[in-house]
């Protein structure tokens, strides 16, 4: 294998890349800003937050998510690509839900956003299914021995969410004060949702 | 394929470093990398999104693991545009004013032989075996589970077998399955009684056991 030791930086590959595509004419006017705009305004974990707080207070949307997410996630107004065939996890206080892509790193983007580079990482798709208690003891939430821990791992067109356990002490809070307890990496599995 | 991408369970791997408040993108070429690949498969309908994770995993190994995501995303669109006759690589070069490494050619032979399964053979409670196989070219049954054994948990709709969509393959559409492995049957050396691991699986992908 030879190894060119001229290589352009990424930033100018995919500028060539564009510009190769563009003079041929094959890129429709503001077909790539949208794509950037979906990835960056629409696909957003606080609406996996919002998913999260709802289930928590209405039992029956609660009930909707666990039979068919896919569909209780469109009524909020989240779906689309990488949102086809979403199932919610629901974590018990004895079994713990964690999701990775070991191969590439599948996520439900409409409810989760784009992952994250730590999900992304070599490091966490080699070694969150094998030891998954460690890698989320180093990441910060240390788990109890006797509590089980499930990893999904998306390697077909199922896309995961998590649906943490309610904190103690938020009876009574708004869906909204109770999203913002809820971040991506609750979602994902590798934190809980914040305490009250 | 065997590839560098097929990382469940690969030892050597160090600490996961973690960002706060990590952009969705750190640098603008990386959302346009990321936009030309979604372009590329939803609107020029230049490759599928199989094509496209193949296409990645076909990279050198090395350059694979030096690659942040976003140049992996790059690597694999450029290389399934200039596979397609969309551009030429020595264009692309002298555009970018040096090297553009792409991935490896596709395998000659790239699937294994699975008879197509239409209807779904298993359900909830079952017992199945993974097959042991090692297609040349594009699969989603990661290395660490073939051959292993494990219970359906829940079936997924029929979708896209990846395997064939990858190579154009006839398409062929089956049920996937949530099937647990218990982690001790996986890694004679790691996991625990109580942790467990669960594989979205094609029907193709699997044999049944008798109880
Ligand atoms: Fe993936």
């Amino acid at each position: 294998m030879s190894t060119p030791t001229n290589i352009a930086s990424p930033k100018a590959r995919t500028e060539a890349l564009q510009s190769a595509l563009a003079d041929k004419g094959l890129i429709p006017e503001g077909a790539l800003d949208a794509v950037i705009h979906t990835a960056t305004e629409d696909w957003d974990p606080e609406n996996g937050a919002r998913v999260v707080a709802r289930a928590w207070t209405d039992p029956d949307f609660k009930k909707r998510l666990l039979a068919d997410a896919t569909s209780a996630c469109a009524e909020l107004g989240y779906e689309g690509i990488q949102g086809e065939y979403i199932v919610a996890l629901e974590d018990e206080p004895e079994r713990h839900n964690v999701i990775v892509c070991t191969q590439c790193s599948c996520t439900a983007w409409p409810v989760l956003g784009l992952p994250p580079d730590w999900y992304k990482s070599p490091e966490y798709r080699a070694r969150v299914a094998r030891e998954p208690r460690k890698v989320l003891k180093e990441m910060g939430l240390d788990l109890a021995r006797d509590i089980a821990i499930r990893v999904w791992e998306t390697s077909a067109e199922t896309r995961y969410m998590v649906i943490p356990c309610r904190p103690e002490g938020t009876d009574g809070w708004s869906e909204e004060q109770l999203a913002a307890l809820v971040t991506r990496e609750a979602l994902i599995g590798i934190a809980l949702a914040n305490p009250a | 394929m065997d590839g560098i991408h097929d990382l469940g369970g690969m030892a050597g791997f160090g600490a996961i470093s973690y960002e706060e408040n990590e952009p969705v993108f750190h640098e603008p070429w990386q959302a346009t990398a990321f936009a030309l690949n979604i372009v590329g498969i939803g609107v020029l309908r230049n490759h599928n999104a199989d094509e496209y994770r193949h296409s990645i995993e076909r990279m050198p190994p090395v350059h694979y693991l030096q690659a942040c995501y976003y140049e992996r995303v790059l690597t694999g669109a450029a290389t399934l545009f200039v596979e397609k006759g969309v551009v030429t690589k020595e264009e692309l070069e002298e555009r970018a004013g040096g090297a553009f490494p792409l991935a490896s050619p596709n395998a000659p032979d790239p699937m294994a032989e699975l008879e197509p399964q239409p209807v779904a053979r298993f359900t909830k409670g079952d017992r199945v075996l993974v097959k042991d196989i090692h297609p040349a070219g594009h699969t989603r049954v990661p290395r660490f589970c073939r051959g292993k054994t494990g219970t359906v948990l829940h079936v997924a709709p029929a979708f896209s077998f990846p395997d064939a969509a990858a190579h154009g393959g006839a398409f062929r559409k089956e049920h996937t399955y949530h099937v647990e492995f218990a982690s001790t049957d996986l890694w004679a050396d790691a996991g625990a009684d109580n942790e467990s691991v669960i594989v979205d699986l094609w029907d193709s992908y699997l044999e049944g056991v008798d109880a």
